[in-house]
């Protein structure tokens, strides 16, 4: 089970939350211009890294806001959390 | 090459090493150190990657194949599975495939001349809900017209036939699909008796062999960087569950995979008291009775993504909950084991068995949390892609390219909780 410190409550059990994937995919301003190909990438294609992953997290049970989360899918340590429109910290994505 | 290199397996066999206290049989498959290069290297020695192996030398007289696999055989997903077999999947391009699968693993003991204890003692599907229930009848009903078996079955009728059930509960049971020619298998089996097989037409077995890197030269493969040094290969296969994404990004692909933990766990051994498989999608579980007696139990995947092989206590502590509200019986079993495996979900739930706009590189993966009933048709079908460069009218749909053009096969209502 993880703790989570939400950037708003502090830290709360895991079960309080909701994961939301990959963070800082941005929706494209103009869909019409994209080719199917890069409508898939948005849509589809996902960096899935066995290592440091920039994911989104929603204090679902809590203050229902959204954040950002920097964790190791490895050994599931969270390695920093910021919030929506922070500049994602400097970690190295080696170890 | 033919299955002549190996001593049947028989009655006989079994007499003859008894009178030499069971210590002259033959190894099951050999330990070759890698070639310089192969036709075909296989990566990834799950279920999947071995059955490639061992159809691309059956159907298709390719025996100069190397299976490499960084661990041991059978140690990924393959034996962390709960081993439920079922073809009952909704929309034709997965019902035809699964059904594949199905007819192989009903003459799999045999072919293989390795028991693999496919038990075909049925599958339940609940349903709690009318909407459950209409999602089922029409699943039963399409099944039956690709002609696969299938019943939809009332509250009462579950109650009849799994009496130990609790239909009255908190969700109750208003009925169930029901797949008789559904089941288990054993897991290790699976992919021993395929390994095994495999070896005797020719294929090398290389364990402890981790890919590092996939060579490219332009727009082809050459082969594969490995921790036993650089083997080449013409042709790739790409079958490796979990990691199927770290693959693709040796060979600068991008996949719509996600990987999630996936737990299970299972129960001290019992008297027969469940002589069938009972799965629900809506309160997140499922249980089944293995040979030994133990009760094998599991639910849905972890939300986040994860390499752990292991997930959050909260998954048990639910599934649990729904166990016990539907089978009171087995509020007080103790579990006895718990684990972790890393499965590869694709958005539409459905499999990707292809070519890669690389050439000469081919990956299978995407099979998620229900790929092990598929194993004899993921690898007979991926053979077939291999070996002629294109895919079987069987796997024709499960491409990369329907995540461009929007062709999803979408398996949400069979796949997800129940595997
Ligand atoms: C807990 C759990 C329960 C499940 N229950 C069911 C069920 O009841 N029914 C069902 O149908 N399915 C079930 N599944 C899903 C099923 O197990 C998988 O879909 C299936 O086993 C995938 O087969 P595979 O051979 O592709 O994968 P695996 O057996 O995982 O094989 C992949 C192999 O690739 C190897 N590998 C990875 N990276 C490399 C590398 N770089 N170099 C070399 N080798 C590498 C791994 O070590 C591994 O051995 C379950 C899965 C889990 C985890
Ligand atoms: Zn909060």
């Amino acid at each position: 089970m993880l703790h989570i410190e939400c950037p708003w409550c502090g830290p709360r059990d895991q079960s309080e939350f909701s994961y939301g994937g990959e963070a800082h995919i941005v929706r494209p301003t103009d869909p019409d211009a994209l080719s199917d190909e890069q409508w898939a990438d948005y849509l589809f294609m996902r960096a899935n890294p066995k290592g440091k992953h920039r994911e989104q997290w929603c204090h679902s049970a809590g203050c229902r806001r959204w954040f950002n989360v920097v964790r190791d899918t490895v050994s599931y340590e969270i390695v920093a959390v910021y919030r929506v429109g922070e500049t994602p910290p400097e970690v190295d994505d080696a170890d | 090459m033919t299955q002549s290199r190996r001593t049947k397996y028989s009655i006989f066999s079994l007499a003859r090493n008894a009178f030499s206290h069971h210590e002259n049989w033959q190894v099951v498959w050999r330990s070759p150190p890698p070639q310089k290069s192969y036709d075909v290297i296989v990566v990834g020695g799950g279920g999947h990657g071995l059955a490639t192996a061992y159809y691309l030398a059956k159907e298709h007289g390719i025996s100069n194949v190397a299976v490499l696999e960084k661990g041991w055989i059978g140690g990924g997903n393959t034996g962390r599975n709960t081993t439920i077999v079922r073809s009952n999947y909704l929309w034709d391009e997965a019902a035809l495939l699964y059904e594949k699968s199905m007819q192989l693993w009903e003459g799999l003991s045999q072919d293989l001349n390795y028991n693999v204890m496919f038990s075909q003692r049925g599958v339940y599907n609940l349903g709690h809900s009318l909407q459950d229930m209409r999602d089922i009848a029409r699943r039963v009903n399409a099944n039956r017209l690709n002609g696969i078996d299938g019943e939809l079955l009332s509250g009462t009728q579950v109650k009849e036939r799994i009496p130990i059930i609790n239909i009255a509960c908190r969700y109750p049971v208003l009925g169930a699909s029901f797949q008789a020619r559904g089941g288990v298998a054993r897991h290790d089996a699976v992919a021993w008796g395929f390994a095994r097989a495999a070896d005797a037409r020719g294929v090398d077995i290389i364990q402890n062999c981790e890919v590092t890197g996939i060579r490219r030269e332009g727009d082809k493969v050459t082969g594969v960087e490995t921790e036993r040094g650089f083997i080449a290969a013409p042709k790739i296969a790409v079958v490796t569950a979990g990691h199927s994404s770290v693959l693709a990004e040796m060979a600068g692909l991008r996949l719509p995979i996600e990987s999630h933990p996936l737990q299970a766990l299972v129960s001290e051994p019992l008297k027969p008291v469940l002589d069938t498989v009972v799965m629900s999608n809506a309160v997140h579980g499922y249980v089944s009775q293995s040979d030994k007696g133990e009760l094998v139990i599991g639910s849905g995947i972890d939300s986040f993504t994860g390499y752990g092989q292991r997930g959050s206590f909260s998954i048990i502590e639910d599934n649990l909950a729904a166990i016990v509200e539907l089978f009171p019986i087995f509020s007080r079993v103790r579990m006895l084991r718990q684990w972790g495996g890393i499965v590869d979900t694709c958005p539409d739930a459905c499999p990707i068995v292809a070519k890669t706009s690389v050439r000469g590189l081919y990956f299978n993966c995407g099979w998620g949390t229900g790929g092990f009933k598929a194993t004899p048709g993921s690898g007979w079908v991926f053979a077939h892609t291999v070996a002629r460069d294109e895919p079987h009218a069987l796997n024709a749909a499960f491409d990369i390219e329907r995540f461009v053009s929007g062709a999803l096969i979408d398996e949400h209502g069979a796949a997800g909780v129940a595997h």
